[in-house]
């Protein structure tokens, strides 16, 4: 697992690469846990080269997403492979969590 | 074709486990959704045994074998780890793990959604989950 930010004014886009299971999500919690993720006002998450999630990958984005919404910072994942996007819809995460298609989509979210 | 694995209690071996599982299900014809999601099921059972059942102890050993019949693809994972009690499980409520900001507790929902059929067995010896799924 490959974890990788950039940032855009106050935008801080994460490119996830790789697998995100049980013993990688740990990288993931770590960074989601810095603190200085509370300056931005959007967290774009790059999932082109996400392969792979389990549902401690999901728990990390599950934990800090009331910690965002509080904070008033988007959470917006793009680039979502279909098999990836399938594990966040069995649990109806989909619905709860703000996936667009691609990256100027989710600029345009971001922005309003 | 070799249809069983075992490997120590340690997290990075999850990995092993979902190579092997990719690999035997290679030969029927899945889609990119079908595959993940059975890779993703045996997966979820193999990290809560790692984790919880053997508190990730290196000098214990999860073993996994899979076979088909009939369409039923089966998936045997055996431990001596503390047994899964079934009755105890409940259904997770996603919208109040996010507001309390939950960490774990998901991974079994994703199993029985994914699956026909999900079984646990234990006696004095081992713990046994079956895990199956019908393919055609």
């Amino acid at each position: 697992m490959k974890i990788t930010n950039q940032i855009k004014d106050t935008t801080i886009i994460i490119t996830l690469d790789g697998e995100l299971d049980a013993s990688s999500s740990v990288m993931l919690d770590e960074a989601l846990s810095d603190p200085e993720i509370m300056t931005y006002s959007k967290i774009l998450v790059d999932c082109n080269d996400l392969n792979y999630i389990s549902s401690a990958g999901l728990g990390v984005f599950i934990s800090h997403l009331q910690r965002f919404e509080d904070a008033q910072i988007k959470l917006i994942f793009y680039n979502m492979q279909d098999k990836v996007r399938n594990v966040f819809e069995i649990l109806g995460l989909d619905l709860l969590m703000t996936i667009v298609s691609d990256y100027e989509e989710a600029m345009t979210i971001a922005d309003e | 074709m070799n249809n069983k694995i075992s490997v120590s209690c340690t997290k990075k071996n999850l990995k092993q486990i979902r190579d092997f599982v990719t690999e035997y299900l290679a030969g029927y014809k899945l889609t990119d959704i079908q595959m993940n999601q059975i890779v993703l099921a045996v997966d979820e059972i193999c990290a809560n045994l790692i984790i919880h059942a053997n508190s990730e102890d290196p000098s214990k050993n999860i073993s996994l074998s899979i076979t088909e019949k009939a369409g039923m693809l089966k998936f045997e994972i055996v431990d001596n780890g503390v047994a899964f009690r079934r009755s105890e499980y409940k259904e997770p409520n996603i919208e109040e793990h996010i507001r309390v900001g939950k960490k774990g507790g998901v991974g079994i929902a994703l199993v029985n959604r994914i699956m026909d059929r999900v079984e646990f067995e234990s006696n004095a010896r081992q713990n046994t989950c079956f895990l199956y799924k019908k393919i055609k």
